[in-house]
C-alpha cells in the first residue's frame, strides 16, 4: 500500500477552514494500550472496578497524555510531517468510554507569519461522543511558508512557541 | 471554606521549584512507536527514517509524548513505595485532605524536539490553589502545576501545565 504524504503549505489555509472529521471507535484496549504508551499506571486507566467504585464513573476511561497524543495525530494528519506542533492546550469536560466512538473535528482560527518568517496556525479541535462534548483543544502549528521552508529547521529565538 | 482557610504551608509552595527529578531511562524509539500505534499515528516522521533525516536531522519523539519521559517505573528493585509522577499533585491530595482527584485542564508549549538517547529532567511548581468549590464530582479545590522539561543538554524541550481538581465524593 502507498501513501500520498501531505505536505501542507500556509498559503493553502484560510481562517474558517474545517479539517476532515475523524471517527474512532473506542474499546477497552483503546484505553489500556493510550495508559501504557503513555507511561500511565493509574489504575483509572485500566481497572474497572477501581473507576467505577472509587471515581465514580461508568468505566476505565482515556488517560490525559493520550489525548493529547490523539490531538497530535489529528492534526499532523492534516498538516503532514512538515507540521511543527507548538502549543496545545486542552479541557477535559467528559471522559471518554470504552463502546464511545469519538469524533475529532477542527476548524482555522488564524493564520499568521511571525517577525522571525515563521508561519502559525491556530485552530480550535473539538472531542465529541454524540451530543457529549467531551474534550476542547486550542492548538497552534507552524506549516512552511513555501514548498522548500522547514519549521523543524527553527530554534532558539527564531523558534517562538 | 474560603481562600483565607488555604493553610500557610501550601501557600509558601507557590512558585517555587520542587522535585528536580532525571528521568528512570534514555528516550528510546520502542515507546515512540508504541505511541504512535496507540493512536494509529502514520506520520512518516516517527516511521520513516529518511524523512526523518530530512527534516529533523533524525528521529524525533512526538512532541505530545513529552511527559511520558519523567512519569517513574511501576516498580523497580528497592523501592518500598511507589513513585508518583506529579508529586506536588498527589502531596496536594494529602495535605488538603482531598481523597480523589482529576486532571481537567492541560497546557503544553513545545521548544527543542526530543531525540532518543535524550535524557530529560523536570522539575515542577505549584502556580495556584483555588478556594473550595462544588462541582458534579464533590467539593474540592482546582490546581495549577507546571512541570519544565530538559534535555541533557540544558536545552528547554518544553513546559506542560496542568490543572487538576482534588475533591471529596461524600461532600457532593
Amino acid at each position: 500500500m502507498t501513501t500520498t504524504i501531505v505536505r501542507r503549505t500556509l498559503d493553502q489555509v484560510a481562517v474558517g477552514d474545517p479539517l476532515p472529521e475523524l471517527r474512532y471507535d473506542v474499546s477497552a484496549t483503546t484505553v489500556v494500550v493510550g495508559a501504557l504508551a503513555t507511561r500511565d499506571w493509574r489504575p483509572q486507566h485500566h481497572d474497572y472496578a477501581f473507576a467505577t467504585q472509587r471515581n465514580g464513573v461508568r468505566d476505565i476511561f482515556l488517560n490525559a497524555p493520550n489525548q493529547a497524543a490523539w490531538f497530535e495525530r489529528y492534526l499532523t494528519d492534516w498538516s503532514g510531517p512538515t507540521g511543527r506542533l507548538a502549543r496545545m492546550s486542552f479541557r477535559m469536560h467528559d471522559s471518554i468510554f470504552p463502546g464511545d466512538t469519538m469524533v475529532f473535528t477542527a476548524s482555522v482560527t488564524s493564520v499568521d507569519v511571525d517577525e522571525t518568517g515563521c508561519g502559525w496556525v491556530g485552530l480550535d479541535v473539538l472531542v465529541a461522543v454524540e451530543d457529549r462534548t467531551c474534550t476542547t483543544c486550542a492548538a497552534r502549528i507552524a506549516l512552511p511558508v513555501t514548498a522548500d521552508d522547514n519549521p523543524w529547521a527553527r530554534h532558539g529565538e527564531r523558534w517562538v512557541p | 471554606m474560603s481562600d483565607d482557610d488555604l493553610p500557610a504551608s501550601i501557600t509558601a509552595l507557590i512558585d517555587v521549584p520542587r522535585y528536580d527529578e532525571t528521568s528512570d531511562f534514555p528516550v528510546e524509539r520502542g515507546y515512540i512507536w508504541t505511541s504512535c500505534a496507540s493512536t494509529e499515528n502514520a506520520n512518516p516522521l516517527y516511521w520513516d527514517d529518511d524523512v526523518a533525516a530530512e527534516l529533523t536531522g533524525g528521529p524525533i519523539a512526538a512532541p505530545s509524548m513529552l511527559s511520558t519521559w519523567f512519569r517513574p517505573h511501576h516498580w523497580a528493585p528497592g523501592l518500598d513505595v511507589q513513585r508518583l509522577p506529579l508529586q506536588v499533585h498527589f502531596d496536594l491530595k494529602d495535605q488538603l485532605g482531598l481523597p480523589e482527584a482529576v486532571m481537567s485542564d492541560n497546557t503544553t508549549i513545545f521548544y527543542e524536539p526530543v531525540r532518543p538517547g535524550d535524557v530529560i529532567s523536570t522539575c515542577q511548581r505549584l502556580r495556584s490553589v483555588s478556594a473550595e468549590k462544588q462541582t458534579k464530582l464533590g467539593i474540592g479545590r482546582f490546581w495549577v502545576i507546571d512541570v519544565e522539561y530538559r534535555n541533557d543538554r540544558g536545552e528547554l524541550v518544553g513546559i506542560e501545565s496542568w490543572t487538576g481538581f482534588g475533591y471529596r465524593r461524600d461532600a457532593a
